[in-house]
């Protein structure tokens, strides 16, 4: 199953390493990455295959939350995006 | 594929304007738990509940989990126990307390059915049934009671009219130390959905199969956030359109949910009822949709032609996006749970009767008001007479579910607290109507009743 990753907040060094670290530990393969900053703000949207993690959602979320304190971050079925986005 | 301004957009609806799945409702037959002797009726009932329900809490905060999707409510319908009740006969009460017990028991928050359709005339257990809800909603917690007294095809049962105006206000005064609670937990209706999710008029009509899962969808905040992003000078069309497009994406995260529980529950997808239900949490009500759109206040002129176009572009964008929509599926305007509404009324911009003409084109009726404590049962009545004609008219559900706030004055204010929430009381005429109420009998089927 894929799950979108989003992460927004303040730029600062070591934020993709610190959210791929995670990602890895979890044993979530990271599919494709968007990112852009526009004026000292990051925004990152990464789709991950979860079908190898044996955590759950909720942990991977609350990890990545822990580990990268003063952004927002957001685990979501991919399901989610495309039954609400698509006729 | 997958674009971000979807993405982000999917997220802030969740994080920041309340969109959630407001109720997982499982429906149950409790038909093969009739029994003559009606303790043993009550065992049955409990012993099926718990088998079926026992997982449904847990079921909910697993899908929560993993789709992130808040469901805020897990709950139990059941069939009308009036029809149970016909089989044993016994003190109705101890259906009540059983269902209490059982709701406790899995972990849900409110079970509805404590009911009877008594559209027609009554049958065997109906009366004794509805002379049992006020000590019934006294002495339970989570039981949810509705009784059905009109409809298109059957006309208005008069004599049902005249009981339950006196119920409603026996049940508020049993519970008169705790805010009148009971009478929030007791419907009126006319032509009631035998799949409703919603409490507290949701029960499992006899149509209906063995078990299903219905969910009840909501989301207020995301229509009314949609419509802030618009431009001021936008048509009305436009404005219909940008609610259809929303009420779709709404609708259709309930249909992932609804289908997704029915999977893990081994039950039946029923019905998505794709309701805007306010709460009274900042961001979530329904009137602000109405004020958005383009009126000072809701209660003002324009608030029923408002209500009229987002109760149908809710319902044009929810159908898209399932093939099982049921329920009530419109907008809700229950009074002490929607913020706007609860200042409307402070301020006196919003009156029982603009109400009555707001019900005449939204799904819901005359739902959380509270009226004066000493308002007599006839007036009541007459007022649930009143709306169930609309809605026999009409074709569509009404109800009524009032409060009366013993020992409170106009302008004194009750606290539910929760998801109940709070309200003032509203004024309603004195006028006595009596005479009317004390004829009894039948409200005769009207012409739209002959379609075939």
């Amino acid at each position: 199953m894929k799950a979108i990753i989003t992460v927004v907040g303040k730029d600062m060094i070591g934020i993709m390493a610190k959210v791929s670290n995670v990602a890895a530990e979890a044993q979530a393969n990271i599919l494709e990455v968007t990112q852009s900053v526009l004026d000292g703000y990051f925004a990152m949207i990464m789709l991950v295959d979860l079908s190898a993690m044996s955590w759950d959602v909720d942990e991977l979320e609350k990890a990545l939350r822990k580990n990268a304190e003063g952004m927002q971050i957001h685990v979501m079925h991919e399901d989610v995006f495309t039954s609400m986005h698509h006729v | 594929m997958l674009n971000v301004s979807d993405i982000l957009e999917t997220i802030s609806m969740i994080e920041d304007e309340n969109l959630d799945i407001r109720t997982i409702t499982m429906g149950i037959s409790l038909l093969d738990c009739a029994d003559s002797d009606i303790d043993r009726s009550c065992e049955k009932i409990y012993n099926k509940i718990l088998r079926l329900a026992g997982n449904l809490v847990a079921t909910g905060e697993r899908i929560e989990k993993k789709y992130g999707i808040p469901i805020v409510n897990k709950r139990v319908s059941v069939t009308p126990i009036a029809m149970l009740l016909g089989a044993s006969g016994g003190d109705p009460v101890k259906y009540a307390v059983t269902l209490d017990k059982a709701a406790k028991a899995i972990g849900v928050n409110f079970i509805g059915g404590y009911s009877a359709l008594v559209q027609k005339g009554f049958s065997a257990g109906d009366k004794e049934l509805i002379a049992s809800i006020p000590e019934a909603l006294a002495k339970t917690d989570y039981v949810c009671s509705s009784i059905n007294v009109g409809s298109t095809k059957a006309g208005i049962n008069m004599d049902a009219v005249a009981m339950m105006g006196k119920v409603v206000c026996e049940t508020a005064e049993m519970t008169k130390d705790r805010q009148c609670i009971g009478a929030a937990k007791l419907v009126v209706f006319c032509n009631a959905p035998e799949d409703n999710p919603f409490m507290a008029g949701a029960f499992h009509g006899p149509g209906e199969p063995d078990c299903i899962i219905n969910v009840g969808v909501s989301g207020p905040g995301v229509v009314r956030s949609a419509l802030a992003k618009m431009d001021d000078r936008d048509d009305l069309l436009k404005v219909a359109d940008k609610i259809k497009k929303t009420a779709f994406k709404i609708t259709r995260m309930g249909q992932l949910v609804g289908s997704e529980a029915a999977k893990m529950l081994g039950v039946p997808f029923g019905i998505i009822d794709l309701s805007l239900a306010p709460t009274p949490a900042i961001g979530d009500s329904v009137a602000h949709i109405l004020e958005e759109i383009g009126l000072e206040q809701c209660g003002s002129c324009g608030t029923t032609a408002a209500l009229a176009m987002l109760n149908d572009a809710v319902k044009k964008g929810g159908v898209m996006a399932s093939g099982q929509v049921g329920g009530l599926s419109g907008a809700f305007i229950p009074v002490t749970e929607d913020q706007g509404m609860i200042d409307a009324a402070h301020a006196k911009s919003l009156s029982v009767e603009k109400l009555e003409a707001m019900t005449a084109v939204c799904s819901v009726g005359l739902d959380m008001i509270v009226i004066p404590g000493d308002t007599p049962a006839d007036v009541i009545s007459a007022l649930i007479a009143d709306e169930a004609a609309i809605g026999m008219v009409n074709s569509k559900t009404t109800a009524v579910r009032v409060i009366p706030a013993i020992g409170l004055k106009e302008g004194e204010e009750l606290d539910f607290g929760g998801l109940l929430g709070r309200g003032p009381v509203m004024e309603l005429s004195r006028l006595s109507p009596s005479k009317m109420i004390a004829r009894g009998g039948r409200i005769p089927a009207p012409m739209q009743s002959l379609k075939n």
